[in-house]
């Protein structure tokens, strides 16, 4: 599973939607493996308008990347900052995350992630 | 006709053969009328001067060998208008989202011009469960339709495997069931599936759902148009071959009013 996806997925259980806390999901003990991807400027930018940054940024830090600058990069940085393109794109699309857990820091379930497969299916008590 | 991607490396014995079905959403989805509503919802030409708009997320419910989100993920800019867009998918059958994992990179492999590359992923979950608020742009559910009496229990499946036993069903006639058994009218997870389409489809969101003709299509194009209070626009857009058969099939695109 890509990290972005991480940007798009929140906590199957029902009465954690409601908690701010329930997203992002918290990785853990992650296993990280690289893909060689064609970088697309026009696509990375066109994304920013729906990636939700603070979530990434928290999402990025928890995976061991460098800090993300606090605020999204506009259109301009990103196309004068090929520093910064290149490590977006490794971090959204090259990075796939294998093995580990998800966690909700609202009710504190984990999800385990096992080659590359997310299990949001919940136990009977918590449907 | 844009080539259907190569499931066959896919183990059948638990995974949901590619079938009709799986062929009307890919002939639905490509047809000239739908690629056309595609486009002018989530393209717009840079040339045209108008801010692009951000890339539509495009996610299959249920997806089985991954034939139907590979080939939207692999003809992208032929269906879409661009190659930028979001694919993901979410299955309970872990088999069914490694599956599908494979069936798309061996897609985009195969069709490197037209292909997004960003597929996020499978995952295993309960319909749109794991997926957040207003994310989803194009959703893309081919349910478990035909009317049973009742439904396979749907608690969590350790390993994607089964423990409970109460039931007859053994591992893999088990998987392959929730593939297909819908309950009273077939539409039991249908129905949940559409109740959960205001949280999760985004502003200019859409619906591509199956039906065949024992979950009363009329019935629940009707029920569709007032999902959550709000208002909603149904229409049939693809319809099988298959005219004469109990199982006859169609598809209903269900979108906001924007």
């Amino acid at each position: 599973m890509k990290v972005l996806s991480l940007n798009f997925l929140t906590c199957a259980v029902k009465t954690c939607k409601t908690q701010s806390d329930s997203y992002p999901l918290h990785p853990k003990d992650a296993e990280l493996v690289q893909d060689d991807i064609e970088l697309n400027e026009a696509f990375l930018i066109n994304l920013l308008p729906r990636i939700d940054w603070k979530a990434l940024s928290t999402t990025a830090t928890e995976l061991g990347f460098p800090a993300l600058p606090s605020t999204p990069p506009t259109p301009e940085d990103l196309r004068a900052d090929a520093k910064t393109l290149r490590d977006l794109h490794n971090l959204l699309l090259e990075t796939q995350m294998v093995e580990g857990k998800l966690v909700c820091a609202s009710c504190g379930h984990e999800y385990a992630v096992r080659e590359g497969i997310a299990n949001f299916l919940l136990p009977s008590h918590l449907v | 006709m844009l080539p259907t991607p190569d499931t066959s490396h896919v183990a059948y014995e638990r995974v949901y053969e590619p079938a009709e079905d799986s062929f009307l959403l890919l002939d639905t989805l490509s047809s000239p009328s739908e690629t056309s509503f595609l486009q002018t919802r989530f393209y717009v030409s840079p040339a045209s001067g108008t801010p692009t708009p951000p890339e539509p997320l495009v996610v299959e419910i249920g997806p089985g060998s991954g034939v139907v989100i590979a080939f939207v993920t692999a003809h992208a800019s032929t269906l879409l208008g661009t190659r930028n867009i979001l694919t993901g998918a979410v299955d309970m059958n872990a088999y069914a989202c490694a599956a599908t994992t494979e069936t798309v990179r061996r897609a985009v492999t195969s069709n490197p011009a037209t292909a997004s590359m960003a597929f996020l992923g499978a995952v295993q979950g309960d319909l749109v469960s794991p997926l957040r608020d207003h994310s989803v742009d194009v959703l893309i559910f081919n349910p478990p339709y035909v009317p049973t009496a009742q439904l396979p229990s749907r608690e969590e499946l350790p390993d994607g495997g089964r423990i409970d036993t109460e039931n007859a069903f053994d591992e893999d006639s088990y998987l392959l069931s929730l593939s297909y058994a819908g309950g009273q009218d077939g539409m039991e997870t249908t129905d949940r599936l559409l109740d959960s389409l205001p949280r999760v489809l985004s502003d200019r969101g859409c619906a591509y759902v199956l039906l065949c003709a024992q979950n009363k299509p009329e019935e629940v194009k009707e029920r569709a148009r007032c999902l959550g209070g709000g208002t909603w626009k149904v229409e049939t857009v693809g319809l099988s071959g298959n005219q004469a058969g109990w199982e006859k099939l169609q598809i209903i695109r269900i979108c906001r009013e924007m």
